[in-house]
């Protein structure tokens, strides 16, 4: 995967759930990730599949993607082309959903504060640094893991690979 | 130093002779609960390259999202199912019209104490009720776990809850959850496991004590856990389709976090829109007009909830222009409510009863509101669109408010009526 990531920002609150960025009523008829990209966001931000650009990066507050369980909440936006999220703290099942996508979720209070909707940033996995107009910020690095399947770009291929399949 | 539940079970899954919070462990469920997100998670592990499901006799399927199929994309979903279902062998399965899995779990004897239980539904914790440690996981997980039988956890801190005294009449488990969720935010529990001590809970029903499991998702628990007691092993007898050993935490486990309740200061709480912990005393609402009110779900669609709810409506009708719905949470619950003349109370009342399972919860069906319009709803989820359009509100209470709310065609306390 790409060490430094670069993008624009979408930036959002606190407690924003699965439910506002993948509404339940289509998880059972849209399977298409090029039409799950065009409800990305829809109940929270109607403008953002629209207008979402590839690489661009979602910086939110508290306890992004709590709720359901679903998956899609995760893969509609990397089908948007989200190139990764940083939050004040992420809900758990969507964390591991997020990294097991292979989409970067960072937990850093102190970058959310600072950064600025619309702004460039640049995320440095390997170093654990967020730059952003403001400064550059440290996270603590990904565990192990977590570092591996987002490696191999998700738990599918990352089992396939401990599987020694393919 | 001793151990929590979480710490001492994981450990036990992993094969491990103990672990502390923090640590990444891989663990090998005793059950992997689906429902009809399955075919998705079948097309995932198709991906992965391995043709047979590693641990069939562990794989729990039940149908209940959208049933029966609303739509024919719904009914090709689950055509897929029953499909896998025969070329994986899969024995516990359990087709549209059995009940939510989570109800189906518990009643089917499939969840255990002392087991470990993966669930690709984030109200996985409900099975916590019987003294597993369930938790919710995503699909591509879920296709892991069909492959290779494990998975990767982290070990939780741990939330001790302890509720002394007990609740006033008419205060439900649902009053208390909603009273905590309110106190801790959606939040206050995030990535840590949630352990329910005290009188107050080893006095609630097996019935009551699974509200209080179900929803300590909207609290963001990895999982929740009540010790298993001369109840739980009562409920069990006969239906447990295995040997199992309870776990309890040690006297001396260490907690993240200790809070105390009095059950005898809960009155009837309601979540406002948009967010369960958004949730207020009862008289903070009331007189708020309501155009539909729902009666089910794994959090209260249960035989004492619907008991509850006809004691409520026996004798009264429903107010003109309000829908109610009645959706019992399984076909036990449908069979005793239908021998106990609850569902005859419902009908005489104007209420409609529908088939087990999930209903319009999701939005997916069987009364979905209007714009504008506002539901008063049983359920566990009150989120902006949740039941289908954003232009709608969603109130959450217990069944005995629902129930007096319908009849008054606004949110009420039962006893004002």
């Amino acid at each position: 995967m790409t060490e430094v990531i670069k993008g624009r920002v979408w930036k959002y609150g606190d407690d924003v759930n699965t439910d506002v960025i993948f509404p339940g009523k289509y998880t059972y008829t849209i399977n298409d990730p090029s039409e799950m990209a065009q409800h990305a966001l829809e109940d929270l931000d109607p403008e953002f599949a629209g207008k979402v650009r590839p690489g661009d990066i979602i910086v939110a507050g508290k306890n992004w993607g709590n709720g359901s369980s679903r998956e899609q909440a995760v893969t509609c936006l990397k089908a948007a082309g989200v190139s990764a999220l940083i939050a004040k703290s992420f809900a758990r099942i969507y964390f591991r959903n997020a990294i097991n996508n292979g989409l970067p979720a960072i937990t850093s209070p102190d970058a959310v504060e600072a950064i600025e909707d619309g702004e460039e940033i640049e995320i440095d996995l390997e170093a654990g640094e967020i730059r952003c107009k403001a400064g550059t910020f440290n996270f603590p690095p990904l565990p192990e893991t977590v570092l591996g399947i987002l490696e191999a770009g998700g738990l599918i291929p990352y089992t396939r690979k401990r599987l020694g399949i393919g | 130093m001793g151990h929590t539940f979480a710490e001492k079970v994981l450990a036990l899954k992993a094969g491990l002779n103990e672990v502390t919070p923090g640590q990444i462990v891989e663990v090998e469920p005793d059950v992997a609960l689906s429902h009809d997100n399955a075919a998705a998670i079948y097309g995932l592990f198709k991906k992965i390259g391995v043709d047979r499901i590693r641990i069939p006799e562990r794989i729990v399927i039940v149908l209940d999202h959208a049933v029966p199929a609303p739509s024919t994309r719904h009914a090709e979903n689950h055509r897929i199912i029953r499909q896998l279902v025969k070329e994986q062998g899969i024995g516990n399965f359990f087709d549209a019209g059995r009940g939510v899995c989570h109800q189906v779990l518990v009643e089917e004897g499939l969840a255990l104490p002392g087991e470990l239980v993966l669930g690709s539904d984030s109200h996985t914790p409900h099975a916590g009720v019987m003294g597993a440690f369930a938790t919710g996981i995503g699909r591509s997980e879920m296709a892991v776990v069909w492959a290779t039988g494990r998975l990767w956890l982290r070990v939780p801190e741990t939330m001790r809850i302890t509720v002394n005294g007990r609740l006033p009449d008419g205060v439900t488990s649902k009053d208390l959850a909603l009273k905590v969720i309110a106190d801790q935010r959606s939040d206050g529990a995030l990535y840590m496991s949630v352990e329910w001590h005290g009188e107050a809970i080893r006095a609630l029903s097996i019935e009551a004590r699974a509200t209080l499991t179900n929803i300590m998702a909207e609290m963001g628990a990895k999982n929740a856990y009540i010790p298993p007691d001369e109840r739980t092993l009562a409920y069990l007898e006969g239906r447990a389709r295995r040997e199992f050993t309870p776990i309890y935490p040690d006297e001396d486990a260490e907690y993240a976090v200790e809070l105390e309740y009095d059950a005898g200061g809960i009155e009837p709480m309601v979540s406002r829109p948009h967010a369960v912990d958004n949730a207020v005393p009862i008289s903070e609402v009331a007189g708020t007009h309501v155009d539909q009110a729902f009666i089910g779900t794994c959090t209260n669609g249960r035989l004492e909830d619907l008991a509850a709810a006809a004691r409520v409506l026996e004798g009264r009708k429903v107010a003109p222009g309000v829908r109610l719905i009645v959706i019992p949470a399984s076909r036990e619950v449908y069979k005793a409510a239908l021998k106990a003349g609850y569902l005859e109370t419902f009908v005489e009342a104007g209420a409609m009863i529908e088939s087990p399972g999930c209903g319009p919860c999701m939005g997916n069906h069987m009364g979905v509101p209007a714009e504008g319009e506002v539901t008063i709803s049983t359920a566990n989820r009150n989120f902006r669109g949740r039941m289908g359009t954003k232009e709608s509100e969603i109130y959450l209470a217990s069944p005995l408010v629902v129930a007096a709310s319908a009849v008054a065609g606004r949110i009420v306390h039962p006893r004002d009526l």
